[in-house]
């Protein structure tokens, strides 16, 4: 599993690190996605697919 | 799960309200006859299943849609060939070409790229650990009204004793506006959101607003503070105007919505004496249970409105440029093709499945880390300090809020 994201697109709503608090965490001066882990193991994948799911703005693209 | 019956004692609004069948529904009109308090309109069913894509005449003549699936209402909140500048703050006002600009600051009026500045410039300030940073501060606002509801004789107002004064409280010291000041400004939010009230009031209403957040914005010019707003003030990136408009938006945005969920979520599981008991018993069930709430009981009542740019085809519909689409939040929430299992259900245990609430895009509300932390503090904290609480009438008597932008309940008197 491969995660993009594309940071001109996130408006800092919140909702993927409520769904996969590992992976991804905003930056505290503007509330902009961080990717904790591009990388996670496998097991995350229902997280990491329930975050790109909540993604208002679809910044979160998961590669299989 | 026990039902209400339908509310004898509703308010009647100068609205006029909808026929039973989607054929027969007179154009200009959005569903608002409600069965159970706790349900969007019946009608909204048959919309999903036979009219997805629903045409509709707004009150100025204009021509529009209603879409009520889950998918559908993801897809116009998300599709950048819908804008949200004409989007107008209530129904009756002029649609499309005619809809007034809205005033600087007011940044849900806005597309990319105008929007994202002023967005970029909050989101810092509502990001999930600065969320939860502010629980504790939340949790001693909570603690401190429970106190004096519970000093006060039943039966009280929870929506004046509680769920009003928890997010004023919060929002006023976030925002840095204070707090002894919420009678006005509570008094012309509310004008604001009601339906019925006339241009003139309205426009007073708005008025106001803008000159007391305006007269704050100078003020901390002239003293810079530490909060939402001194730091908006202090980073140079806005006008006063601006500000100003940016100011009114949070402190309505922060009163209305979570108040209610507040007041009707606690309706609401009063009413379901199962939920409240599995509530009760397990308190780690209190995060899914606030999503569940807000996804079951979705307060936006009339959808969000957004504005084609372009013609758009949806569900073999032709949506031509200009026309206003009205997205359902409450309707998509609702839609059994999204969720499966029972969506018409008030189910606390239910899998996180993601709902509208918060609508959908690039608008998705800003301040919902905040609600959900307000709302797991409120009802937590009210559940255990008042394990037999009670509606104080019965629960036909409540009078709810079918006549504001915002659904909810005006008063609910509750005892222990």
């Amino acid at each position: 599993m491969k995660i993009l994201i594309d940071e001109g697109k996130c408006v800092g709503a919140g909702a993927c690190v409520l769904a996969a608090a590992d992976v991804f965490d905003q930056r505290d001066e503007d509330g902009i996605v961080v990717l904790l882990d591009a990388v996670p193991p496998h097991e995350l994948l229902p997280q990491v697919k329930d975050a790109a799911a909540r993604c208002p703005a679809l910044a979160i693209e998961v590669v299989e | 799960m026990t039902k209400a019956q339908p509310a004898k004692s509703r308010t009647t609004t100068s609205r006029t309200t909808t026929s039973q069948t989607a054929k027969a529904r007179p154009t200009g009109t959005q569903p608002t006859v409600r069965s159970c308090p706790f349900d969007p309109p019946e009608e909204y069913r048959t919309l999903r299943e036979q009219e997805p894509v629903a045409p509709m005449t707004f009150p100025d003549g204009a021509a529009g849609w209603l879409v009520t699936r889950y998918d559908d209402v993801r897809t116009v909140l998300s599709d950048p060939r819908f804008s949200a500048k004409r989007g107008v703050l209530r129904p009756g006002g002029p649609e499309g070409d005619d809809a007034p600009a809205p005033p600087p600051g007011l940044f849900i009026m806005m597309d990319a790229p105008e929007h994202t500045r002023f967005r970029r410039l909050l989101t810092g300030q509502f990001t999930v650990r600065r969320m939860r940073q502010l629980t504790p501060v939340v949790e001693k606002i909570v603690a401190e009204q429970l106190d004096a509801m519970a000093a006060a004789e039943g039966p009280v107002d929870l929506v004046q004793a509680f769920a009003l004064p928890v997010p004023s409280l919060v929002i006023c010291e976030l925002l840095g506006v204070p707090y002894a000041d919420r009678e006005e400004f509570q008094r012309n939010s509310a004008t604001i959101v009601r339906l019925n009230s006339g241009p003139e009031e309205f426009r007073q209403a708005q008025q106001a607003m803008r000159g007391y957040l305006h007269q704050l914005v100078l003020a901390k010019r002239e003293n810079p503070t530490d909060d939402i707003l001194g730091e908006l003030v202090r980073s140079g990136e806005l006008t006063d105007e601006e500000l100003t408009g940016v100011g009114v938006l949070l402190l309505i945005a922060g009163h209305e919505t979570t108040a209610n969920m507040i007041a009707l979520s606690t309706m609401c599981l009063l009413q379901n004496p199962g939920q409240l008991a599995a509530l009760r018993a397990d308190p780690s069930l209190m995060d899914g249970a606030v999503e569940e709430l807000l996804r079951y009981l979705t307060i936006v009542q009339f959808g969000v409105r957004r504005t084609a740019l372009e013609d758009v085809e949806l569900h073999g519909r032709q949506i031509k440029e200009g026309s206003t689409v009205v997205a359902s939040l409450a309707s998509g929430n609702r839609d059994a093709a999204h969720l499966a299992d029972h969506p018409e259900r008030l189910d606390v245990e239910r899998p996180h499945s993601p709902h509208l609430a918060f609508g959908h895009g690039i608008h998705q509300c800003l301040g919902q880390q905040l609600a959900r932390a307000e709302m797991k503090a409120a009802l937590s904290a009210l559940l255990d300090r008042f394990p037999t609480l009670r509606l104080a009438l019965p629960v036909e008597e409540v009078p709810m809020r079918d006549d504001m932008l915002v659904y909810g309940v005006h008063e609910l008197p509750v005892t222990w």
